[in-house]
């Protein structure tokens, strides 16, 4: 397995993922500047959080037109995975890879805490360590984490069994409380919560690494 | 009698035959903050008048913001060395070894008038000015931490102050992706309408070099990097120098806008660029602008700068010379870099998204010159703008002065007798239990949780926090260098730091409050685990024209000195924030409390061995190290309920005399504290401050979710003094039975070797029941469930926030 991580001039958990995937779980991980366009050497992509281009405007918004990201549908089509943490959600659901959106939390706050979780779907191979219902807490810090979307959306992820992560105390006021969902085929998965900052077992949570120990070949 | 020949040299200079300015001198002079002496002062320097543009540099740069000249006699006296300091005062940031070839950055810094007038903006800033600090010498920021001062949020606009400070503390940070790990929020009436917002930064140096400030190298480029010059920030040195008022608002250009996506880039690039080996030298600009940064790269590196103001990179169309010279816009910083290099640094910063332009040239005239469309608009000598700065002479008073003479003479026997299960409130004389008190303590927003605060700053991004807000007595960051990405050895060392003023302590006794400040902040860092190393401090006082401000100014520093001599914590640097006054419609001047705020970094060797304040286990005994409870009535004035939070909150009284420190007896504490952590022998740590035993017994349970059950010994001494006196020392910790077999033993060992001067009292144990409950021999006197104690810390300031 090879992992590139995207580096936009404003991602600040870049490091962090690769602290998580090569310091603490030894996968051979490289950062990809947000100019670059060639991802063909790689197996999977991390989106991660931060604030890629200042996001004055909309999260994500800015970033979605992004090079490296024009790149990022072919590979998603060709069946790559992509991870988007916090501002990676953000920025796919932006791009369209994901769908629904990310806004404003509900009391109007940045929110940094330990979120409980429920694991609702093993679907996507990101997932496949965990059983479902299973719960785990991992770190959250978002000021637009709150995911909405339309009836119609919600029913279709239902459907889709593309829901696959839940709040056990809904922080944020996330729709049917939303931590995390898949695209239909799986490969994608946007989450608020942050799984690398809870890999380190000097830290104390190392619930973050079932999710990240699936790029282990 | 030198007033009136200062006043006579300026009306004879201003009224010589041969005087001519194009501008207002006395108009001039108001709205640069100088005084007539000055004035006198500067033509003499230049033997000629300044023109315009060069007055508002001596302006900014003869401001107390930026040279002291109040406070650098006072500040001469601080311990500045010891074997781990390796830059003291007077660079942009300490630095200390921390050994294996690691060294920290840290420096605090005020942004208090501007966060007065634009709170969002004002705190944003305050944490990318010191952020800058940080990175200029070449350190990666690994941590933030801030001290917060607002007046009480009864009050909607002290609440609206409170949430801009905190949404913008919250923006700069959580984008800028440096975790925000610690801090102390504080209320009182005096900081209605001068709140306080001091930041504190931590770095971890990335390049082998340290990156200093003065310029070298005759003829070699100087590069503007970073955001644009515009007009936002006019003067706000100038601004940050004096009272303020009703009309203060007016001055909102003077507060400057920040974008943290900027300063990431420049975080990044700037590393990345002392890392080619081409910077000579490097300074943020901050107060003052590009007139400090040349003046202070020129007269640092005893070299001349010339700047050519039509090369700067400009946001707006049509400033003038004087509006680009002491703009104070943000995220800019100035270089001197080796001559061919030019190209390749500019590429590296137009990769980050940034502006850079070749603006001037080292000269080897010790000069400031300023060019714009083809003429020289100021030709300064640099020394006369940074370096030899005037010093004001104030007169310290030499007795105490009325107001504490009066507080002094407050004593306990001034409170009413204490019933068998509560008080009479002095105040309304109703009577209170002594749940009551301890609910009512735990719910002030001085000491109730600042989760709604910390809960929006975040405190893991970089995945190295071990200890965050709110959990102990201090953070804990691990030292991990950040572009290495493998698992190496000495990774579990730690920085853990803090924040401290009790500003109620300092108001009544400067000295003595300044050095339980230091005192509380080693104790601090000793309840983790840490080493205290050093210290920096923000001294954040009212004018020092008023013989009661320069006495407490004078004092404080004079009791930072001697607990920092005794605790062997230098101090490396800091920021001296004046004028701190509040002028009121009827024209009546409320001075802060004066509150010198002490950031303390210390070391840990091992981060898996730390203590937070929660027990740990149910059955684990509890211990309190310090000054024993008294059972006899001989009162120990090193413990007091004497300008204590129960005497204030409980009874409406900020009176009475701070108790003594006791240096030595923390000192030893202290040691022993740190020696029993490191050997494993106890679980948890917390000290005892605002609101004494019981609060500090409250904490350790709603931090943990577990009960205790206490038991104090009867005593002739009063009760409220048993449960809520403050000072002695004192720290509370929790270990197993075999842990406290050991505890004894080294005790005892200790004891053999060197007297002890402080005790360790069994006090009770951790249980199941849900409950705190204290005893005296067998009477139940406080007895409160942890839900209801949690509910009156941890809601407090949300509620009253959102009322």
């Amino acid at each position: 397995m090879n992992i590139g991580i995207i580096v936009f001039p404003g991602s600040n958990c870049d490091r962090d993922v690769r602290w998580a995937t090569e310091g603490c779980l030894g996968i051979p991980t490289s950062f990809l500047w947000h100019e670059t366009t060639d991802l063909s050497s790689y197996d999977a992509i991390v989106i991660p959080g931060g604030f890629s281009y200042g996001d004055y405007l909309r999260c994500g918004a800015i970033a979605r037109f992004a090079p490296v990201l024009n790149s990022l549908i072919s590979f998603v089509d060709k069946g790559g995975k992509v991870l988007g943490i916090c501002n990676g959600f953000q920025i796919l659901t932006e791009l369209g890879l994901l769908q629904g959106a990310l806004t404003r939390n509900k009391n109007l706050n940045f929110i940094c805490d330990r979120a409980n979780l429920s694991i609702e779907s093993t679907k996507s191979s990101w997932m496949k360590n965990y059983k479902i219902h299973d719960s785990i807490s991992l770190p959250i810090a978002h000021g637009e984490g709150r995911y909405q979307c339309s009836n119609d959306v919600l029913k279709k992820l239902q459907d889709d069994d593309s829901i696959a992560l839940k709040y056990a105390h809904n922080p944020n006021g996330s729709i049917n409380d939303i931590a995390g969902i898949t695209n239909k085929k799986g490969n994608v998965l946007g989450m608020m919560p942050h799984p690398e900052r809870a890999c380190d077992d000097a830290l104390g949570n190392i619930d973050g690494k079932s999710i990240l120990s699936t790029l282990l070949s | 009698m030198t007033f009136f020949t200062e006043k006579n040299d300026f009306l004879r200079l201003i009224n010589s035959s041969n005087f001519f300015v194009e501008y207002d001198v006395l108009s001039s002079l108001i709205q640069e903050g100088l005084k007539q002496s000055d004035y006198v002062e500067i033509c003499r320097r230049l033997k000629r008048p300044p023109n315009r543009n060069e007055l508002g540099m001596f302006g900014v740069m003869w401001s107390e913001h930026c040279c002291y000249r109040n406070s650098r006699s006072l500040l001469k006296n601080f311990p500045t060395t010891g074997p781990r300091i390796l830059v003291g005062p007077g660079e942009n940031a300490g630095v200390v070894d921390i050994g294996y070839g690691q060294k920290l950055v840290f420096k605090i810094e005020s942004h208090n008038h501007p966060s007065a007038v634009e709170p969002f903006q004002g705190a944003a800033t305050g944490v990318g000015g010191i952020l800058r600090d940080i990175f200029t010498m070449g350190a990666r920021p690994i941590a933030l931490l801030n001290a917060l001062r607002f007046g009480p949020i009864e009050d909607e606009k002290n609440i609206s102050l409170l949430e801009g400070v905190v949404a913008g503390i919250s923006h700069y940070g959580n984008c800028v992706g440096v975790p925000t790990v610690g801090g102390e929020v504080g209320f009182d009436s005096s900081y209605s309408g001068n709140p306080l917002v001091n930041a504190m930064a931590l770095g971890l140096m990335e390049t082998d070099e340290i990156v200093c400030s003065g310029a070298s190298g005759i003829d070699f480029p100087v590069l503007y990097v970073g955001n644009t010059t515009g007009r936002d920030g006019m003067g706000g040195a100038s601004f940050a120098s004096s009272e303020l008022s009703k009309t203060s608002i007016d001055d909102r250009p003077a507060v400057q806008v920040g974008d943290p996506f900027l300063e990431k880039g420049l975080i990044e690039a700037c590393l990345e660029a002392f890392k080619t080996g081409y910077v000579i030298a490097a300074q943020d600009m901050g107060a003052a602008g590009l007139t400090c940064s040349c003046s202070e790269m020129a007269s640092k590196g005893e070299v001349g700068i010339e700047l050519n103001l039509d090369l700067v990179p400009a946001r707006e169309k049509g400033m003038t010379a004087y509006e680009f010279l002491l703009s104070e816009s943000q995220e800019r910083m100035l270089f001197v870099v080796k001559p061919g290099s030019e190209k390749k640094l500019k590429q590296l910063f137009m990769r980050w998204g940034l502006y850079v332009e070749v603006v001037g040239k080292v000269l080897k005239e010790k000069v400031v010159r300023v060019l714009y469309k083809g003429d020289i608009v100021a030709d300064l000598p640099a020394s006369a703008l940074a370096d030899d700065t005037p010093i004001e002479k104030h007169k310290l008073i030499n007795s105490t002065p009325e107001y504490l003479k009066d507080h002094w003479k407050w004593t306990e026997d001034l409170l009413p007798k204490n019933l068998k299960d509560g008080i009479i409130n002095i105040n309304d004389n109703l009577f209170i239990s002594w749940n009551n008190v301890l609910l009512n303590l735990l719910s002030n927003p001085s000491i109730a949780s600042k989760n709604w605060i910390y809960k929006q700053y975040d405190y893991q991004v970089q995945s190295n926090t071990v200890i965050g807000p709110g959990e102990a007595d201090a953070a804990v960051i691990r030292i991990r260098p950040q572009n290495d990405f493998k698992t190496i050895s000495n990774q579990n060392r730690g920085i853990a730091s803090v924040v401290d003023c009790n500003d109620r302590w300092v108001y009544l006794d400067p000295e003595r409050g300044s050095m339980s400040a230091v005192a509380e902040a080693a104790r601090n860092l000793s309840c983790v685990g840490a080493e205290p190393i050093a210290i920096t401090n923000n001294l954040n006082f009212s004018s020092p024209e008023k013989p009661v401000g320069f006495w407490q100014l004078s004092m404080s520093c004079q009791g930072i000195s001697n607990a920092c001599k005794v605790l062997n914590t230098p101090v490396t640097g800091g920021n001296v924030s004046l004028y701190n006054d509040t002028k009121k419609s009827n024209n009546t001047v409320i001075p802060i409390h004066p509150t010198p705020v002490i950031g303390m970094v210390g070391l840990i060797e091992d981060i898996n061995k730390v203590c937070k304040k929660s027990w740990v286990k149910e059955g684990h005994q509890i211990w309190l190290l310090g000054l024993p409870l008294e059972i006899n009535n001989n009162k120990d004035s090193r413990i007091s309920l004497s300008a204590s939070s129960f005497l204030e909150y409980i009874h409406g009284l900020k009176t009475g005399r701070p108790p003594e420190l006791d240096l030595e007896l923390e000192k030893q504490v202290h040691f022993f504290l740190r020696n029993i952590i490191k050997k494993c022998m106890i679980n948890s740590a917390h000290d005892l401050g605002d609101g004494g035993l019981a609060v500090a017994l409250a904490e350790c349970c709603i931090s943990s979710g577990l009960g205790a059950n206490i038991v104090i010994p009867s005593s002739k001494s009063r009760l409220d003094r048993l449960l809520f006196a403050e000072g002695g020392g004192r720290v509370l910790v929790s270990c197993s039975d075999d842990q406290s077999l050991e505890l004894k033993k080294y005790y005892k060992k200790i004891s053999l070797e060197k007297s002890n001067s402080f005790s360790i009292c069994n006090l009770g144990t951790v249980n199941h029941q849900n409950k705190l409950s204290i005893y005296q021999s067998s009477n139940l006197i406080i007895d409160i469930d942890i839900l209801d104690l949690e509910d009156s810390y941890k809601n407090t300031i949300f509620k009253k926030i959102t009322k």
